[in-house]
Formats: structure tokens, sequence, C-alpha cells
């Protein structure tokens, strides 16, 4: 179910050029919310309060397993437009490594025109997000190190 | 100052022009700002005063001999007593500048350590904004008194038969708003205020909701405490006031230390400065003071009475209007509230919505409004929040109903 492991940089551009096709907000828009809505991206079991990423205003749900040395993220959240940057996180950071994923930033955020998103006074958990995959990582790349 | 003729006309396109900020646009759409609860706009005449301040007189108050301090001394001082006759308390000394209502809150709460106990029972409302929830906490767990809680009804109102009972066990302090700020519920705070000093208790009155609508007359209702903020009613953030009673005053001690409040200092003992100064610690917001004032001013040059029918004659057209959108579920009382509509949309998130219209230039406030109890006691993780105020128009309220349906289109 898991995109085939490509370099996170391939996707991170491929990112960039599917949302430069788009002309104005509302179809940036359109197409996140189509990315929130298509995804069924975590396991009910999964949407605990342990894994409750909580912003102010929506919630987001993330899950980290380990498979082949690669960490392999689900998540969800109760709104549409955070859901859809979400899938968008998740596409970029999952089935990589914990070293790929401790190297890689959130610049491409930025260059598809959601930065907004990422401020942390936007209250979406989406910072916190990004906070815990790292967290992950680092767990991870602890556990495969041992 | 320039003045508005009030009562006769409501000339909103001529207050619109003494708003700067009405004329911004905010993603290549003019600014349509219905976020007035969170926050008020500022008139040029306001801000006048603010750059008048730090272009003429800006020094420190109280204790220089020079021309200067005593310009600066005279209008904060000036300022103070705009703000008690406004809310008509008896002394100028019984109004307490403050950085705004969270502060007054937290220096009554504070006050009242020294004199709860742990058989002591304070009572407190459902319908809180968290600034008059937490402090009010955080006695209790310094006094280990009780905090019992006056429950909401469905309708968004406060449940009286169950203060009534509350009441009989004697509490000694009453905490409730004037208004709510989630869904803008018009307490019967006189109602209120009278029950609780038949027991005995002192009542405190959070009007930061209020005060950018109503009058509110202190010696009439016999209040307590009334605190509220500067930024909601046309000034700049970062002042606020207190009112309390005189003996009230005198009976609590002091919430800051520092320069301002003593009357004389030694390492053996200090003596506290008489009112108004031994609850003003320190250099305050003395510009912040003197604009609160300018700003009251400003609301009383267009009349309350004008402002309350015009915003009321907003909150039935837009209620009206959104009523008609499908899926819609508005929160709070129908009657008996102020022009806040707190809604939701069936199926969408109000953050969702909040995004969206914000794209189209629309200023809304989403999410729990700092009131998780409301949000909780309605099962729901928050709700759009549309705050009109008298510099809204009708042709705004048309953009933003059809800004709601756009984005709903979008989102489901």
């Amino acid at each position: 179910m898991y995109f085939c492991s490509m370099k996170i940089e391939t996707i991170k551009e491929e990112l960039i050029d599917e949302f430069s096709m788009f002309e104005d907000w509302i179809e940036r828009y359109e197409y996140m919310i189509e990315l929130g809505k298509s995804l069924p991206i975590i396991n009910t079991k999964f949407k605990t309060e342990d894994n409750v990423i909580k912003g102010c205003q929506s919630k987001v749900w993330l899950h980290a397993d380990l498979e082949n040395e690669k960490i392999i993220f689900t998540a969800d959240s109760d709104a549409i437009i955070t859901k859809g940057i979400v899938a968008i996180l998740i596409r970029v950071f999952s089935n990589q490594s914990p070293e790929v994923i401790l190297d890689s930033n959130t610049d491409f955020i930025d260059e598809i025109g959601l930065k907004e998103h990422l401020s942390p006074t936007r209250a979406n958990g989406l910072v916190s997000m990004i906070k815990k995959i790292k967290m992950y990582a680092v767990a991870y790349q602890t556990q495969i190190g041992l | 100052m320039k003045k508005h003729a009030s009562n006769i006309v409501f000339d909103v396109e001529n207050i619109r022009n003494d708003f700067p900020i009405l004329s911004r646009n905010i993603n290549g759409k003019p600014l349509i700002y219905f976020d007035n609860a969170a926050t008020s706009q500022t008139p040029q005449q306001v801000i006048d005063v603010i750059v008048d301040y730090y272009s003429k007189y800006n020094s420190n108050i109280h204790r220089g001999v020079h021309t200067l301090s005593q310009e600066a001394t005279d209008k904060y001082e000036g300022a103070r007593q705009i703000i008690q006759k406004h809310f008509n308390a008896l002394y100028s000394h019984e109004i307490i500048f403050t950085s705004g209502t969270t502060h007054s809150i937290n220096l009554v709460a504070n006050g009242f350590a020294s004199l709860l106990t742990k058989d002591d029972i304070v009572l407190v409302s459902a319908l809180e904004h968290h600034s008059n929830i937490v402090p009010i906490q955080m006695l209790c767990e310094k006094t280990k008194a009780t905090l019992k809680v006056i429950p909401m009804t469905q309708d968004g109102a406060l449940d009286m038969d169950v203060y009534d009972t509350l009441l009989l066990l004697n509490p000694k302090l009453v905490f409730v708003n004037h208004i709510s700020n989630a869904l803008g519920t018009i307490n019967p705070i006189k109602e209120m205020i009278q029950k609780a000093h038949k027991v005995g208790a002192a009542i405190l009155i959070d009007g930061a909701q209020a005060c950018p609508h109503i009058k509110p007359d202190v010696q009439e209702l016999d209040v307590d405490f009334y605190v509220t903020s500067g930024h909601k009613m046309c000034g700049p953030t970062g002042v606020g006031m207190l009112y309390a009673k005189e003996n009230w005053l005198n009976k609590l001690p002091p919430f800051l230390g520092g320069g301002e409040m003593i009357s004389e200092v030694t390492f053996n003992k200090t003596t506290y400065a008489e009112l108004p100064h031994k609850f003003e610690a320190g250099t305050p917001n003395i510009c912040g003071g003197i604009a609160f004032g300018a700003a009251i001013e400003y609301m009383n040059s267009i009349g309350f009475g004008a402002i309350a029918s015009y915003e009321h004659e907003l909150l039935e057209y837009a209620t009206k209007k959104l009523k008609a959108i499908d899926g819609m579920k508005i929160y709070g009382p129908r009657d008996n509230k102020t022009s806040v509509i707190s809604f939701n949309i069936e199926g969408i998130h109000s953050y969702d919505l909040g995004t969206i219209i914000d794209k189209l230039g629309i200023a809304i406030r989403t999410g729990q409004h700092c009131a998780q109890p409301i949000m909780d006691y309605f099962g729901i993780s928050g709700t759009a929040r549309a705050s009109f105020s008298f510099y809204n128009t009708k042709q705004e309220i048309d953009v933003f109903v059809e800004g709601i349906k756009k984005a709903a289109m979008m989102l489901r």
C-alpha cells in the first residue's frame, strides 16, 4: 500500500511539480482537500489518545512502525486541510530510513505554497507532527544501532 | 477629536473612515473583519493620541517635577477619570489600571488567597473564558477552598436554579462574565449580584465582552469587582482596568510589589501607597492608559445606544442569512445575546472553514475560543465565530455568507 521506496528528494520534486501546475490558491487547496479525502492513512486502532498530537484547533494522530529499517508513518486529522498536509508529509517521510528523515528539511512546504501552515503560531499541530516524525527517527535510529 | 452625529442616522460609512485598517486588502480581497470579540480595531482618533504621546510628552509619571512628567501624569490621571465617569464609579481611585482583564482577575484572585480558608466555597460559571477559570483554580489550590461550577443549559444560558441552590452553601466569592465570549450570552448579572450579596458573597464580573457593546454602571449594579480590557473597545492592547469598591481595595493585599505602589520603604518595613497606586507597581502602560481613555471617549461620541441597536440589526441580518445554509448549526441563545454568532456546518471542521475564508479576506475566529468547558458541553472540538462591531456592514455580511457557502462547497 505504500509508495515504493523512492528517494526523498525525488518525492519532494514530484510534489513541487504537481503543485506548480495550479494557477491559484483555490486549485491548490482543492488538490490538498482531495489528497486529504483520498487517503485512508491510519488504521483506526492506532487512533489512540497516546498517538494524538494536539494543536489548539485540529487534532493529528501519528503512528510509526519500523519495517526493513525504514519507518512507515500512518496518520490522520479531524480537519480536512490539515489531513491534506498530513498526507503530503506522509508521502515524503514515510518509507524512509531514520538517517534520511533526520537529514531532511521541510523547505518543500514553502515551495509548494503552503508555508503558512507550518508557522508555529498556526494552531493545527503540523509543526508538532514534524517534530514527532523526527523524534521517531531518532528513536528508531537508536534501536537499529543497538 | 472628530465628533459624530450620534443617535440620528447611524452613518457607518463615515465611521469606517475612522479606521485605517478597514481599507486593507487581505489575499487580494478587501478585509472583512469579523473577529471583533477577540480584538476590536483602532480608530484614527486613538492612533493620534498614541502618536501624540510619544511625539510630545513621553515621560514617567507621578514622580517627575519637570513639565513632560506633569503633562503625562495629568493625561494618565485624566484617563482614569474618563474611565471612572464611564463606568460611574464613586471614586477615581476605585479604577485600577492593569494590563487587561486577565491581569485584573489575577489581581483579585491573588488578593483573596489571604482571605479564604479551606472551608470556603467559590463559585464560577460554566460559561467562562479560561482567564476567568484558571486564576480561580489557582486561588482554590492555594487556599484549599472548594470550587463549584454554575452549570449552563442547552441554549447557552446559566442555570439560575442551580445558582440559587449553590448560594445556599454560603460561598465567599462568585466569578461570572457579563457576556460569554464563545456564545454571546448576556448573563443576568444584576440578579446574580443581588443574590450573591444576600448570602454575603463578593462577586466579580468579567466585562471584557460586554464593554464593547454596553455601558455598565457599577454603582447601579452594586458590583464588587468589574474588569475589562482596552483592546476590546477600540483601545490598544496591554491595558485594561479593575473597578473595585473602595472597601475591597483597602482589604485586599497588593498583587505586585515595586515602585509606584509604596509609601515608605526600609528594610524593616514597607508601607503601601494610597489607592489606586497600591495596586499599580512599576511604571505603568502610560500611553496605553491615556489611549484607553481616548477610546472610551470615541465610543461615547458614537453612543452606546446607537452601537447596540446597529449591532443588533447586523446580528439579526447575519443570523437569518446563515440559517439558510445547509447543515448550519448555531450555538448559544437565540435572543438575549450580543453580536456574536458561534456556528458549525455539519461535516466541516471549523479550522478548515476559517482557513478557506481567510483566503477570501475574511477574518473570523475558529476553535475553542479559550472556553474549552463550553465546547466539551456541546461535545464539539470547536466552532467558527463571527463577531460584529459597529463599523461592520450588511454588505460585508453578504460577502461573508457567500464565502462560507463557497468554503462549504470546497470542503464537502
